[in-house]
């Protein structure tokens, strides 16, 4: 919403400064987007006459001008078609800055000859488009004035961004009547004398869709002459953005901008037959008068006569039934639509309209008169002609509505204490009624139907008094040091997290929405947008591992080829967004003197990844069984799911070639993912620590160099061995892999380092012995023998 | 000079003379082994006369400890002067570098929200989450979102091809005020939470992501006042931007879900070319806020007559550039190793009162 300065003076009394307006407009909840003072660029340019006209000596197009801007004749090459003796128009002298060139003007020789400023174009000042030639004023204009001055463009515009509840502050008025009741000056009453009607309205005027649109009120006015509107008008609108069209039209922006109230305008000798409000017919069409056509349905509301629809109704004009220069008699259109049939049809239509805006807030439903008589008013004394008398079809809404108001709320849910007397006057110079009593009976102007209870009141009272007097109150706090909040959930993910990031891999976070070919080998999306931005964005990731090979390939693409990346977030299901750490390994890892270039990570390594996370968020790693392979994602030869009885709680492995494929991605690629939502759930249990003191004997370590089966895991024959004597067996370590020489065809040789504890006294031989007797023996039913 | 005399210096000379560890061994087996001269002479002493004994044996004993002591310190010296040898073959050219160890990192954004979570811990506030697939009541109707009302298409919302559990349309949550009401409808008051996590909107160019994330603050409680509101702002942005001359403005403004609601600007100020939160001498937008609306405390079945509150909302990715500098949002979602390497923070760089809550 802009509105220059001048314009809000016409509905506000005051004495205050620009700052002051803008402070307080600010402090009353209207955001000042921006405020530009247009005339203080142009302030060094002058109203001058061209006194002589001669051909340039050396350049056809050319001429040299002698131009007086008051301080005597200054000779000026000019190259503007336009320029002739005798005209006045707008000069620069050396110094001025053009806006439009972005330059600053010198004295300078153009083809030889010395030029001392510049006649400048609408174009040049940035205050049109034209530039056909120089800017011709009148041949009053005041020679030696500054243009800014002359031209009114000394006049600061406001930029104002209006909330959707503030449907009054849509007009100039309103924001006058919100300063005022702030006290920075006094309203201005609304001027709305009556224009008698000279005859009968000669059209019929109804509205056959009460719903859409309760009211519609309309007269003729006939014999007008529809020229340009005046400069003041003019200058007005395009201060503010507008392009300026013909008097009427210009007429009804004027009053929409004012008043927040939108009107329209027909050609009354277009209209054939009874104008009428009602619903559109499927399949109906308009041609709007942004020249495009929209294909109407029965829920939206119009205005059409006999030969078709004429106007989205509350939303865009038709293109063939406005105003022209040759419009003789108009109908003028002020009707009340309902602001979520408008908000609706806009959204549709996706039609953005000045008069949607406005009636999707909803106007002054006791406006309808007022805004009839200003604007029949103002179109006699721009176009002329007389007016009819008013037709009246159905009626507005009555929007005011009283609210219970226990004045002690100010401070109560405001935290503000304001005396019951300055609330009143608050209340009063917004527009309200006030009942003083216990409650308070408060009734909302018809302009503000946003308010609907006391809260809506406690606003307007803090609001206008000023929020900066709220003073700060600390919260409540309970006694003693601040307890604990974080939840179990919330534990795991941050150890999760750091744990990470101190094993060397780096946190991104990626898109939740990834590309549906990218979702399909994860097991496809169980949710995809129905208005994505992009393909890319569109179905919601089954997996963190696409997003994370997507930032892998980027890495890749800009010469980073160590990738140790990880992240945690939802996974979307069908039914859940279980939260999920997901990691990538990828690149080949740093040479390096001592050990030169280290093999790529490999399954291995997200196994110990993987591991090291669930360890972080309290699995029972130890009980975890290890079943190949995982997820079709990965290769199917070297990857794993980590379960615990039927919970899946990891898998991890190297990525199948075909994914990296599909990702683009160089070189293997290794990665897990930790479902920590599959985690058992911790036990609560006290802060004290089970009874422990350290073994005083020592242990004993033996080591066993089994042959097995070349497909046996070796899992299962440490599990074996560990479980020959729980009592003894603290530890089972496999410390070497073989096959080759000396290893029999389909075997591999496992060598296994035990550790037993002694408990309190030392083991004696007999007792080692049967323990490793027990070891070979569990071994042997794996198909396992002792190397000789 | 007497003949032990003669002896003592013969042998301490052999000592002295031998070279290595084998020659000083010969010393000593020729001097004090079985058939050494030095035994030799102590057994002479088994055939003298007491008197002769007594004069010479301590003489004799005299040479044996002192050719021991000599052979002894001549060992020790020998092996000192091997160990120098040995440690003067034994060099490393100790500038050449370590093998690297990949540094990790934690993304900005959770760092933010671990600050976040530990400020508001202090000021009794938990952490709530809800789902990011969400039902329009939850994101809009239950808020107080008028059907149809404009505030709806200025969220941008993405809606959901499938339909939830129920039949019922899904959209992703344009803000984390949904959470509010999962809160409300799910325990007792009084509570006190902030709910951080991924929002989405439609909107996308350099300073707007479809995706990005949000922290809401709601406290339902008897008595709390929008003066309640401003303290806790005030404390929570002083305590986040580690700064005490943190300078709140308070503009009335508008969202379906609060009333009287508040647009919060913090000031600032420029130093070295960049603004700083702190001071004013500008003013920026940072947070949404307001007292929960009555329609919504009532929607969560609560009465709005016994129960009141506040809620404020406000984006995490920007706290933390306003923070820690970034410039550009778009780069928190690229995964750009070297982005996330320079703006990334420690492991160990949990935030915690008595050690900061910045890093």
């Amino acid at each position: 919403m802009k509105f220059t300065l001048s314009w809000l003076k016409e509905h506000l009394e005051t004495k205050a400064t620009l700052d002051q307006i803008v402070d307080q407009l600010t402090a009353l909840g209207l955001e000042v987007e921006g405020v530009e003072n247009p005339g203080a660029k142009l302030a060094a340019f002058r109203v001058a006459e061209v006194l002589t006209a001669a051909p340039h000596p050396q350049a056809d197009k050319l001429q040299v001008l002698t131009v007086d801007a008051g301080d005597g004749p200054l000779q000026v090459v000019c190259g503007a078609p336009n320029a002739r003796a005798g005209m006045r128009g707008v000069f620069g002298a050396p110094g001025a800055y053009v806006p439009g060139l972005d330059v600053t003007l010198a004295v300078r020789a153009v083809r030889g000859v010395e030029s001392n400023g510049m006649m400048c174009s609408t174009r040049e000042l940035e205050l049109g488009e034209d530039h056909d030639g120089i800017i011709e004023l009148p041949a009053d204009a005041p020679v030696g004035t500054a243009f800014s001055d002359y031209a009114g463009l000394d006049d600061p515009v406001i930029d104002l961004s209006i909330n959707p509840n503030r449907q009054d502050c849509m007009g100039v008025h309103g924001i006058a009547r919100d300063l005022a009741a702030a006290g920075l000056g006094t309203l201005k009453a609304v001027a709305a004398e009556p224009v008698a009607g000279n005859f009968p309205c000669p059209i019929d005027i109804r509205t056959d869709d009460p719903e859409g649109c309760p009211a519609f009120y309309g007269r003729v006015v006939r014999g007008v002459r529809n020229g340009a509107s005046p400069d003041w008008l003019q200058q007005r609108l395009k201060a503010v953005g507008q392009r300026p069209i013909s008097a009427l039209v210009d007429m009804t922006n004027y009053i929409m901008l004012s008043y927040g109230r939108p009107l329209h305008v027909y050609d009354l000798a277009k209209l054939n037959g009874a104008v009428v409000a009602r619903r559109a017919r499927d399949g109906e069409t308009v041609e709007a008068l942004n020249g495009k056509t929209y294909a109407l349905d029965a829920s939206m509301t119009v205005i059409a006569d006999d030969s078709g629809v004429h106007d989205i109704g509350g939303i865009m004009g038709g293109e063939h039934s406005g105003v022209t220069e040759t419009t003789t008699d108009i109908l003028i259109e002020c009707a009340y639509f309902d602001p979520a049939h408008i908000a609706r049809t806009g959204q549709k239509l996706a039609l953005a309209s000045d008069a949607r805006s406005r009636f999707e807030r909803g106007v002054d439903p006791r406006f309808l008169d007022d805004g009839l008589e200003i604007t029949t008013r103002m179109a006699i004394e721009l176009a002329g002609g007389e007016a009819s008398e008013v037709i009246r079809a159905g009626s507005p809404p009555a929007l005011e509505r009283e609210v219970a108001y226990r004045p002690t709320r100010a401070a109560g849910l405001g935290g503000l204490d304001i005396p019951e007397d300055r609330q009143a006057e608050i209340l009063a110079r917004l527009g309200f009624t006030v009942e003083r009593g216990s409650p308070w009976r408060v009734t909302s102007p018809s302009w503000r139907r946003d308010i609907e209870g006391e809260a809506d009141i406690v606003e307007e009272v803090i609001r206008v008094e000023g929020l900066d007097k709220v003073a700060s109150t600390p919260l409540p706090r309970a006694p003693g040091v601040a307890k604990p909040t974080a939840t179990p959930e919330q534990m795991v993910e941050r150890r999760v997290r750091r744990t990470a990031a101190t094993r060397g891999l780096s946190e991104a976070i990626t898109w939740s929405f990834i590309a549906e070919s990218e979702a399909t080998p994860f097991g496809g999306a169980a949710w995809n947008l129905a208005n994505p931005i992009s393909e890319e964005m569109k179905a919601m990731r089954p997996s963190l591992l696409p997003g994370l090979l997507s930032a892998a390939r980027r890495n890749q693409a800009r010469g980073n080829d160590s990738i140790r990346l990880f992240e945690i977030g939802r996974r979307y299901l069908a039914d859940a967004e279980p939260l999920t750490a997901s990691l990538l390994l990828a690149g080949s890892p740093a040479r390096h003197w001592r050990a030169g270039r280290g093999p790529a990570a490999d399954w291995a390594d997200a196994k110990a990844e993987a591991l090291a996370l669930l360890a972080a968020a309290g699995a029972p790693v130890d009980n975890l069984q290890v079943s190949a392979p995982a997820g079709p994602a990965y290769h199917p030869g070297r990857s794993a799911k980590l379960t615990l009885g039927k919970a899946v709680l990891a898998e991890f492995g190297e990525l199948h070639p075909r994914i990296l494929r599909a990702f683009d991605l160089d070189g293997s690629a290794a990665a897990a993912e930790v479902y920590l939502d599959a985690l058992p759930p911790r036990r609560a249990g006290g802060r004290m620590r089970a009874a422990y003191a350290p073994p005083t004997l020592q242990p004993v370590r033996r080591d066993f160099a089994f042959l097995v089966p070349a497909a046996l895991e070796a899992d299962k024959l440490l599990r074996a061995v560990r479980g020959a004597d729980k009592q003894a067996i603290v530890a089972a370590s496999l410390f070497d892999v073989f096959t080759g020489a000396g290893v029999g065809e389909g075997e591999k040789s496992l060598a296994v380092e035990i550790v037993l504890q002694p408990a309190d006294k030392s083991f004696t031989d007999e007792e080692l012995k049967t323990i490793g007797e027990r070891i070979v023996a569990s071994a042997a039913k794996l198909g396992a023998r002792l190397r000789d | 000079m007497s003949n032990l005399d003669q002896m003592r210096e013969e042998w301490l000379g052999r000592v002295a003379g031998a070279e290595d560890a084998a020659a000083l061994e010969a010393v000593r087996v020729a001097a004090l082994g079985k058939q050494g001269a030095v035994t030799a002479l102590l057994k002479t002493l088994g055939g003298m006369s007491p008197d002769e004994r007594q004069e010479t044996g301590p003489r004799i004993h005299a040479l044996r400890e002192t050719v021991t002591g000599a052979l002894a310190e001549r060992k020790e010296a020998l092996e000192a002067a091997e160990l120098d040898a040995r440690l003067a073959r034994e060099t490393a050219d100790v500038t050449l570098p370590v093998a690297p160890a990949p540094r990790g990192s934690v993304h900005p954004v959770s760092q933010v929200m671990d600050e976040l979570a530990e400020i508001f811990a202090d000021l009794g506030f938990s952490v709530a989450s809800g789902p990011e697939i969400e039902d329009d009541w939850h994101n809009f109707t239950a808020l107080n979102f008028p059907p149809d009302h404009p505030a709806r298409a200025m969220h941008d919302t993405f809606y959901l091809s499938e339909k939830g559990a129920e039949g019922g349309d899904r959209l992703l949550r344009t803000h984390t005020s949904p959470v509010q009401i999962r809160a409300m409808t799910g325990r007792e008051p009084p509570l006190y939470i902030i709910a951080p996590g991924r929002v989405y909107r439609s909107d996308s160019d350099a300073t707007h992501t479809p995706m990005f994330h949000q922290i809401e603050g709601l406290v339902i409680e008897k008595g709390i006042t929008l003066a309640h509101l401003k303290w806790t702002l005030e404390t929570f942005l002083k305590a986040f931007f580690e700064r005490d001359d943190i300078v709140l403005r308070l503009r009335p403004s508008f969202f379906p879900f609060t009333e009287p609601s508040v647009e919060v600007d913090v000031g600032y100020s420029i130093e070295k070319g960049k603004r700083v939160i702190g001071g004013s001498d500008g003013w920026m937008e940072v947070l949404g806020s307001g007292m929960v609306h009555p329609n919504v405390i009532r929607a969560c079945g609560l009465d709005p007559d016994e129960w009141q509150g506040f809620a404020f909302g406000t984006g995490v990715d920007r706290l933390a550039m306003l923070k820690y500098g970034m410039d550009d949002l778009r780069a928190f979602f690229d995964g750009d190793g070297r982005w996330l390497g320079h703006y990334g923070f420690g492991a160990l760089d949990v935030p915690t009162l008595s050690g900061g809550v910045g890093a």
